[in-house]
Order: C-alpha cells, then structure tokens, then sequence
C-alpha cells in the first residue's frame, strides 16, 4: 500500500494500474532504494502520518500505481526523444554549420602561421582605425607585447581569433534581427522569451545539446555556443536603437518620400549605431567569457590554460592564464568603446 | 485689380474629412455625422474625434492658415494632405487627383515633388550635415551630392545660413535650425508647402524674422502655403485665407479680414477680442466703397493701409476723411475716421456699426 493508492481508486483507474500495484517490474526510485539499504524494506504499509505527508510526485504516484511514469522516465524520454531527432537535426544542421568550422579553422591557422612581425601591427592598426587615441594604441601595443614575452602570444591569438569569427557572425545575423524585431511587433514579442532564455540559460548548459549533435572535435561546436550566448546583446539593442529614433525625424522622412530601404539605411541605422555599437561591445564581451567556458569542448586558447590549472593544480599557469585573459578583456572593451565614443561626438557636433 | 479668391485654381480640395481614433473608427463615425458631439464621443464610446467634416478649399499662391487651439486636430489635418494620417472618411484632391486613390509609388511622388513639410520641432537629420539637410529632398530622388550642392547652398544663403552649410543641426540654434527646415522644403521645389507650427518653438523675436522671411519668399515664389498656428497674430499677419478649428470642427473660414469684421459666432468673438485691431484691420475692410470724389478730404490712403498708420497720419484727428487711392491712383472708397474709430472697438460691444461691411 502506498499514500496515494485512494486517489486512483477513486478515480476507477485500478485497472488500468494493473493488479500487482507494489513494487513489480518498475525500476526503483531514489526514495525505495534508499528505504532498502536502510534495512526497513518490506511490504507492511507504513502509517504515514499528515507530517510526513510525500509530495504527489510522479514517484509518489507511480508507488500508489504502477503504470504511472517516474520522474526518470521524464529525462530518459527527453533524452530519447532528442536522440531520436539527433540524426534528423545533424543532418541539416551539420552542412548548415560547416561554413562556421572552415571559418574557425582557417582564422586560427592564419593567425599562427602569419609571423608576429606582421600580426601585432594589424592590430595595431586596427586600434589606430578604430579609436584614433595614441594612449589606447601604446596600451595595446604593451599589453600584447606583454603577452608575448611571457610566451602566451599563441594562446592569446587563438582565443582572439575565435572571438573575432563568432563576434563578427554575431553582428552578421544579429543585427539584422534586430531590424526585423523592430519592424514587427509580434515578431518582437515572440523574439523576446527566446532571447531572455538563451541570456539567462547557465553557459555550461549551452554544450550539452551541443555535443550530442557535433563531435567535440569540430570547431563549430563550440563556436555555436559562443555565437548563441553572445548574439542576444546586438539583438537587443539593434532593435532598441531602432525603436528609439526620434519619431519626428522618421516622420520628416516619411513627408520626404523616403522608401523603406531609404529610411532604413539613410536614418535608422546611423541614428541607431550607437546602441548597435554598444551592443557589439557587450556580444564581444560575453563571446570572451563564453570561449574559456568552451575550452572544456575544446576550444584553444588562453581558456585551455585554466583548465590545465584547474585540472593539474597548477596554480601559477592557470592564474598568469587568467591574468592573459583579464588584459584581452580590458583591450576588447577599451577599443569598441573608444569607436563608440568617436561615433557618438560624431553625431553630436 | 487684385485677383478675387474664386478667380484663382484650387491646388488642394479637402472635402468631407472625417478622423476618427480609437478602435472602430467607422463605427464611431456613424454617431459623428449623427451630430454627437466630442465629448459625447468620447465619454460614451470612447472614441476621439480628430476631424469632423473638414472641407476647405486650398488655392493656388495663398497662404492658407489654419488655426485653433491646442489639441483642435490643426496637426491631425495637416498630415492628411501628404497622407502621414490616413482619413477615416472623405477625400483629397491635390491638381484634381484623389490622394486616397494613390498608390505607394505614386504617394511617395506626390511627397517628393509636389509637397515639402516644415516641422514645428524641425525634425532635422542629426546626423547629416546641414547641406545634406537642406538637399534632403533632392538626394531622396537619387541626384547625387555634386548635382544637387549647388542647390542646397543657393537656398541655404536665401534663407541666411551661407556660412553654416558644414556643420551638424546640434550647433545651430533654434532659429537657425528651422531655417534649416525652411531651406530643405525650398529646395525641394515642390508647389505646396505645408508648415505645422513652424515658428511656434522660436522665440518671439526671432519668430516675427521668420515671419518676415516667408513672406518675402513668398512675395517672390507664389507657393501654395498651408500653415498651421495656434497665435491668432501670427495667422493675421501670414493669412490670405484662414480656417478656423475648433474640437475638429471648422468654425468659420474666411479672408482674415473678413472674420475680424463679421465673426461667425461667439467662440470667434472671444478668440479675437485680445487683438490689437488697429494693427491688424486694413483700410479696405472699413472704407466706403465708392469711386465718387467727395469733398473735405483730408488726404490719400492706400487700401491696404492698416488703421494704426492712418491713425499716426490723421495725428488722432477724429473728424477727418480721407480718400482711398489704389496703386494707379484711382479712388476705390472713401474713409471716416469715426467709421475707423468705431471698428477699433471690439465687435462684440457694437454690434451694428461694425456689420455694414463695405467692400463690395
Ligand atoms: N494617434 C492618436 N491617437 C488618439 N488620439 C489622437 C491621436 N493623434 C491625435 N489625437 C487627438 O486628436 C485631437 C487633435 O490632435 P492634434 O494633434 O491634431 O491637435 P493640434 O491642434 O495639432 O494640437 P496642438 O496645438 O497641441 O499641436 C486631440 O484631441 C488629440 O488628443
Ligand atoms: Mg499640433
């Protein structure tokens, strides 16, 4: 006898239960095995009191009656059902992803076989480009030297290289996203849950679907992850810069006769660049934090170092990797700001 | 002979313009034209009526004023022209054609070449240029910045921001922002010109200059202005015909003059009754029509004199009587000074002095 036998009794559902209702072929759950080692197993019915009351979970319930699910069932029908539309979903995905691997693969043979001699001044000048601050430059100049002279330059640009490709892709899809949330209210509405999901959703929890769908092998693997958790910024606020254009310069275009690629491209757009641009900052961000979680998948670069700290206890290398990435944190967010805040005094004066 | 309004092409016919806001505009408009009243509207059906009935008749070369308080649908009309807001009834006929009946191109080529709009928060690109502001509407049609520069710099000077063709919007002031506004609906060269309180954010000062300046681009370009204002002076001064909302309604409309002398009822009365009379009223509107010479006068006035100027000739002379000469010299009318005593009063207060209305 368990607790909740009335409720299928009373419901007529004996039946259906089938006849042996206590312990038969199901597998046992947590509570009954632990009730065994505890050496009190046995079929007398214990008189629960109202204290002890269980929770009508599924285990509970599949006690009173055998033919209802246990919570096991649930993450093993996941678990099954996911498998099941495992080969389906690779089977599109695969092709559809491949051009991510070939980017990935070839950003990170190209950054380390071009000689240091020629990558540190296209950084350099990317800096100068980007920013036109001679104190910026000299930092980046000094902190990749730094890096360099400590012999993590390899790891440094690996992971600079992934967070390149990724950030890059996540603008190429994200802001026209973005556009397409702010044209459209329902599309906003059903964009928005989806976006609050992959923003809140633990990053581990990311690889997981992920590494049953590609070989861990494969580059694309972890730049999906990457991509996923740090597109949502550039989302957002493409579609928020958008939204907040002054609804009387958008109506002077209108009495202009602009059509809708002129006003998309002649006004939304520029007026919208510095949220775009902040959001491009804040994706490149959390692509950095993202690619040393992906190291566990393995992703090269500084992030592989923690690991091996983590691992082998090896203090000292994990903490001058940690070091490695701190000051890659502080270069991305210096240079994207600094060009958001050139495009901002743009506008203004 | 001055050129009477019926002679003139009508540029833009607004006929039986309803608007409706709410959630089932048309079923709202059945209680309108049943002749609820806004309020009613609102209270019961909760609906707000922006427009109810307009038919105004837009004429080639006037400046068509349309005036009335905050909230009267003066905004609300003005976008159906270019149809920002489309109508929930009625038409408008710009050359003869139904905007209502437009497609998207055919919309979008009335916009660019047939009607400019000058903004009363001036809604300028922030991040263009002045130049490329004022070259708006050229640059819209695809002429290319070599082609239309010349352009945008001529209207640029003709409305005295020569020198400010490079810099952003932000470092002009208000003033010369909306001189911005004025220069990029010019070098559109479109015919009509709809103005939604242009001037209303500037400073007083600087509104009367630019006042000043439309009239004198109109005096030179003849265009089919149609501005919205909520300052009865401002409509006095700029109006050659002017149209007066109230809750979207149209209260009366008339030559300005016209109202002054015969307002249509008691809402009019109490909107004109703070004005300086003499400074608006115009010798015409208070002179006996009349080409007989007469004895006794005083001297010759022009027609278009105002009150105030003939006041400062007579020296406050109230027995004195002038003749009123047109351009060529002839005598069109003849003026007391009791009569243009009498009409500086306001109307409510002599009621039957003020109606015998002279011009023929
Ligand atoms: N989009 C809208 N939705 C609902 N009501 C509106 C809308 N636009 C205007 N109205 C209403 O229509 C009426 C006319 O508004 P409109 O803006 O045309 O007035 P206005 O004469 O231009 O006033 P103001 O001098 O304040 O600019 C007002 O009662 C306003 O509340
Ligand atoms: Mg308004």
């Amino acid at each position: 006898m368990a607790t909740y036998d009335f409720v299928f009794d009373a419901l007529g559902l004996r039946g259906w239960c089938g006849e042996a209702s206590t312990d038969t072929d199901a597998p046992m759950s947590m509570d009954e095995l632990l009730a065994q080692s505890g050496g009190g197993g046995g079929g007398a019915a214990p008189a629960v009191s109202l204290w002890e009351l269980p929770f009508p979970s599924m285990d509970a319930l599949n006690d009173a009656c055998a033919a209802f699910p246990q919570s096991r069932e649930l993450t093993q029908g996941l678990e099954r059902g996911f498998l099941n539309a495992k080969d389906a979903m690779s089977f599109v995905l695969d092709p559809l992803t491949q051009p991510l691997s070939w980017a990935l693969e070839s950003a990170l043979y190209g950054i380390l076989t071009t000689p240091w001699w020629i990558v540190i001044p296209i950084l350099m000048a990317i800096t100068w480009f980007v920013s036109r601050s001679w104190g910026l430059l000299a930092f980046v100049t000094l902190s990749i030297a730094g890096l360099a002279f400590i012999d993590h330059y390899d790891y440094a640009m690996q992971t600079l290289a992934i967070i390149f490709v990724c950030a890059f892709i996540c603008v190429l899809i994200g802001v026209p996203i973005g556009i397409a949330m702010s044209r459209s209210d329902s599309f906003q509405n059903g964009a928005i849950p989806v976006l609050d999901m992959l923003q809140t959703l633990p990053p581990f929890v990311y690889l997981i679907p992920l590494i049953f769908l590609f070989s861990v092998t494969e580059p694309k693997l972890y730049g999906i992850a990457i991509i996923l958790y740090a597109i949502v910024p550039v989302i957002r606020l493409t579609n928020l810069g958008i939204r907040m254009v002054d609804p009387h310069v958008m109506e002077a275009a209108e009495a202009f006769g602009m059509t809708r690629r002129q006003k998309l491209y002649g006004v939304q757009i520029p007026l919208a660049l510095p949220n775009i641009m902040a959001g491009v900052n804040q994706t490149i961000m959390m692509s950095l934090a993202m690619v040393v979680i992906a190291s566990l998948v393995s992703a090269p670069g500084l992030g592989v170092l923690v690991l091996r700290g983590i691992r082998n206890l090896e203090l000292g290398v994990g903490l001058v990797a940690g070091l490695g990435i701190v000051i890659l944190a502080v270069i991305l967010d210096r240079v994207t700001k600094a060009s958001l805040a050139r495009i901002n005094a743009q506008q203004k004066s | 002979m001055k050129q009477t309004r019926d002679d003139k092409r009508t540029t833009v016919e607004i006929r039986h313009l309803y608007k409706i806001f709410g959630d089932d505009p048309k079923g709202a408009l059945a209680h309108v034209e049943a002749g609820m009243s806004k309020t009613e509207i609102l209270k019961e059906h909760n609906h707000v009526v922006g427009l109810n009935d307009i038919n105004v008749e837009v004429k080639d070369g006037d400046i068509t004023v349309m005036m009335g308080l905050s909230g009267s649908g003066k905004s609300t009309l003005i976008r159906h022209l270019n149809r920002l807001i489309e109508p929930t009834a009625g038409e408008v006929v710009v050359d003869g054609d139904d905007i209502m009946a437009y497609g998207d191109e055919a919309l979008r080529r009335l916009r660019r070449e047939k009607m400019s709009m000058v903004f009363q928060n001036f809604a300028l690109f922030p991040h263009r240029t002045v130049l490329e502001n004022a070259a708006l509407a050229l640059a819209v049609r695809g002429v290319k910045r070599a082609d239309y520069e010349d352009e945008a710099r001529r209207w640029l000077d003709r409305v005295g921001l020569g020198g400010n063709a490079d810099q952003y919007p932000s470092a002009l002031s208000g003033g010369m922002q909306q001189r911005v506004g004025l220069a990029r609906a010019l070098t559109s060269n479109a015919p009509i010109m709809l103005m939604d309180e242009a001037f209303s954010a500037l400073d007083p000062l600087i509104r009367t200059d630019m006042q000043d300046l439309l009239l004198e681009l109109q005096a030179e370009l003849s265009k089919t202005v149609v501005f919205i204002s909520h300052d009865l002076d401002e409509a006095l001064k700029l109006a050659d015909h002017l149209v007066i909302l109230k809750d979207g309604y149209v209260v009366q409309q008339d030559e300005p003059q016209a109202i002054l002398m015969n307002p249509g009822d008691d809402y009019i009365i109490d909107f004109i009754s703070d004005i300086n009379r003499a400074r608006v009223l115009r010798v015409r509107s208070v002179m006996r029509a009349t080409a007989q010479p007469q004895p006794n006068v005083a001297g010759q006035v022009h027609p278009e004199d105002t009150l105030e100027k003939v006041i400062a000739i007579s020296g406050g002379e109230t027995g004195l009587r002038y003749a009123v000469t047109d351009d060529e010299g002839r005598q069109v009318g003849i003026l007391e000074m009791q009569d243009l005593v009498r009409a500086l009063v306001p109307t409510g207060a002599s009621e039957s002095g003020m109606r015998t209305r002279a011009s023929a």
